[in-house]
């Protein structure tokens, strides 16, 4: 018997309130996600319980049960605000998946400032525009990442801490910067949790689009509701699973279902800290007996190219229920995991800006390879016309994904970004960006992006972004990002360049851009592939047409061309 | 010493390392040690591509392929052989 149980009777009659009163809390009341995560788990008599098993790429083990969470958490806590932290400060998180980062963002929660998690492959100055933009007060890194830091801190004013978690002593301080030893430090067993309301902000996520910089996505206590309830549900999680959630807590949902829903639903999760390998992907459910995975439609593919020879030398015998997010879920791989681990991989969709589940395959209910399902109770989804922003009247036609805004974790702006917030909603509806079309029976299909974002291995990569760094390069004159089609990630980034005078079209000059906006961005962000080009196609006015760019890279027609410049 | 391996490893330290990182050896984990990452191994594979003159196939270039130093002077020595 599953969680969810039956459609139509959740979705007749549903409230939000079904899950407040589950988590105790009634409107008005503190609602604090750093208590939630920990010491309301403790108070329920599951402190002995294990809240978080980690284990490194080394195979280093480290468990924690949830009294753990709660006292280092509080050390956490008590060290921020001994810094002079307070409330709706903005302190980021920049970590591998070690056990200090899961248990820091319950702790800087439990201060009331936001937590600002940052993916910790980011080059200096993706780094620079998300703490700059945040006006962040305080880091958290690894001695491995401070010295992207320090390349950016003289611009960074009001970033006043660097707290470095696994400082050993062979390289003095830098200037601001302070160690910090979680399990060195003493326990702190009692902390005055700072009383968050509903309303009060709590996450930072730092999200691109296709025009300007990245946006950061604010998010509220109250959006634990959502988050507490979509994961009891979707990813069935009951009291005495082994969770595995693979994303990394630099996105949405290494946050959301990596921290905030296994630890308020007092579930046991375990954390791989290493880079994807099938074998050692396979040894660790074999080895921690998972039993719910929750993954990415990239890791799948990856798993399907290391075979299926591999899976028999495995026990994953324990694995129950299967879900995946990030990019759309192609059929091949749902009909693969059926097929080796007898279950279906679950699609769900969602996005930073939802905060949570918000259309998926429930467990239990038929899934229908390639679908991204029906949506979650509470959440009112249609596909829009884009011309008057109307919900289509019939199903099969394709249009833009609306959402009506009202569920608890729904964003409540972007950061010092009003205006484009505002500009995300038409006619009362939210547009995620994305089109879809419905079939008879409610089910959503994704069929793509309505901008230019790049969605790359389940993160979205902004073109404008890329174009700007690519035009730092000392031999780019202009260039233009599009998206272009990848077995195992759906879409990467390729740019096309035009170069400046003196400069040659080469395989070298090729990598060294390449390396260049890898260390400058990310690796997501690095151009797979560049072609140089004599000019780029532009309107009469001087754009760029990125669209003729990206019709040519995925076989489309290229459209209307009429404002074409040379035509 | 050994040329090849010395060149792998030397621009692995110049160009996914930052300053200050642990020392790395021929058998330092690179993709399950998380100093490279998946996106970067393109990088990786394009270097050694344009410096042997050589074309990896996309089915040989896997993370275990790729995982250390003497994996990968494994692997490119396939290629240069030919």
């Amino acid at each position: 018997m599953t969680n969810f149980g039956n459609y139509e009777e959740r979705v007749k009659g549903f409230s939000w309130a079904l899950s407040e009163q589950e988590l105790g809390y009634q409107p008005g009341q503190i609602i604090n996600i750093g208590w939630y995560c920990s010491d309301r788990i403790c108070q329920l008599g599951k402190a002995d319980k294990t809240a978080l098993i980690w284990e490194g790429f080394t195979g280093e083990k480290k468990i924690f049960s949830y009294n753990d969470i709660r006292l280092y958490s509080n050390v956490f806590a008590q060290f921020l605000t001994d810094l002079g932290i307070k409330a709706g400060d903005r302190v980021c998180l920049f970590m591998d998946r070690v056990p200090e980062l899961y248990i820091g963002f319950v702790g800087i929660l439990k201060t009331g400032a936001i937590a600002q998690p940052l993916f910790s492959a980011f080059g200096e100055e993706s780094l620079f525009i998300r703490l700059e933009n945040a006006q962040t007060s305080a880091i958290f890194t690894q001695k491995k990442h401070v010295s992207k830091v320090r390349k950016i801190r003289e611009r960074l004013p009001h970033l006043k801490h660097i707290i470095i978690v696994d400082y050993d002593g062979k390289t003095p301080l830098q200037a601001r910067e302070v160690a910090f030893s979680m399990e060195g430090s003493k326990k702190v067993e009692h902390y005055d949790i700072y009383p968050t309301y509903a309303e009060t902000p709590s996450v930072l996520h730092y999200t691109s689009g296709t025009t300007g910089m990245p946006k950061g996505v604010q998010h509220v206590h109250y959006s634990l509701i959502s988050q507490y309830l979509t994961a009891k549900w979707v990813l069935d999680l009951k009291d005495d699973d082994i969770y595995w959630c693979t994303a990394d807590p630099g996105w949405v949902t290494g946050t959301s279902y990596g921290i905030i829903a296994p630890f308020s639903l007092g579930i046991t999760q375990c954390v791989l800290d290493s880079g994807f390998s099938a074998e050692a992907w396979y040894k660790f459910i074999e080895k921690n007996r998972v039993t719910v995975w929750y993954s990415a439609p990239t890791a799948i593919r990856s798993l399907m190219k290391a075979g299926d020879e591999i899976i028999k030398k495995f026990d994953l015998s324990s694995l129950r229920h299967l879900a995946s997010v990030g990019e759309p879920l192609n059929p091949e791989a749902v009909n693969w995991s059926i097929r080796v681990f007898g279950k279906p991989f679950h699609d769900t969709y969602w996005q930073t800006e939802t905060g949570c589940i918000v259309i998926t395959n429930f467990p239990g209910m038929p899934v229908k390879p390639g679908s991204m399902g029906r949506p979650f109770p509470g959440i009112t989804a249609t596909v829009l016309n884009p011309n008057n922003y109307e919900p289509y009247p019939e199903p099969g036609r394709i249009g833009l994904i609306g959402l009506k805004p009202g569920w608890p974790s729904m964003m409540r702006t972007y950061w010092n970004n009003e205006e484009a917030y505002k500009n995300k909603f038409r006619n009362g509806w939210y547009l995620t960006g994305d089109r879809a079309r419905i079939d008879k029976e409610g089910y959503f299909w994704f069929v793509g992006r309505d901008d230019d974002v790049i969605n790359t291995a389940g993160h979205l990569v902004s073109p404008f972004e890329v174009e700007s760094a690519l035009l730092e390069h000392p031999s780019v004159a202009e260039s233009a990002v599009v998206s272009k089609p990848d077995p195992i990630n759906m879409e990467v980034v390729k740019a096309f360049v035009t170069l400046k005078p003196g400069f040659t079209p080469s395989k070298d000059l090729e990598l060294d851009i390449m390396n260049f906006i890898r260390k400058k961005l990310s690796p997501l962000a690095m151009p797979q592939e560049i072609e140089f080009v004599d000019s780029l196609p532009k309107t009469r006015s001087g754009k760029i047409m990125r669209r003729i760019l990206h019709a040519k890279e995925w076989g489309e027609e290229i459209g209307d061309t009429s404002t074409l410049e040379n035509d | 010493m050994d040329e090849l391996k010395e060149i792998i490893k030397n621009y692995v330290i110049n160009e996914y390392l930052e300053p200050d990182s642990e020392p790395i050896d021929y058998d330092t984990p690179l993709i399950s040690g998380g100093i490279v990452d998946s996106f970067s191994m393109v990088s990786l594979k394009r270097f050694l591509e344009n410096k042997y003159n050589i074309q990896i196939p996309d089915e040989k270039a896997t993370p275990e392929a790729f995982d250390s130093v003497n994996k990968i002077a494994q692997l490119v020595r396939e290629f240069i052989k030919v």
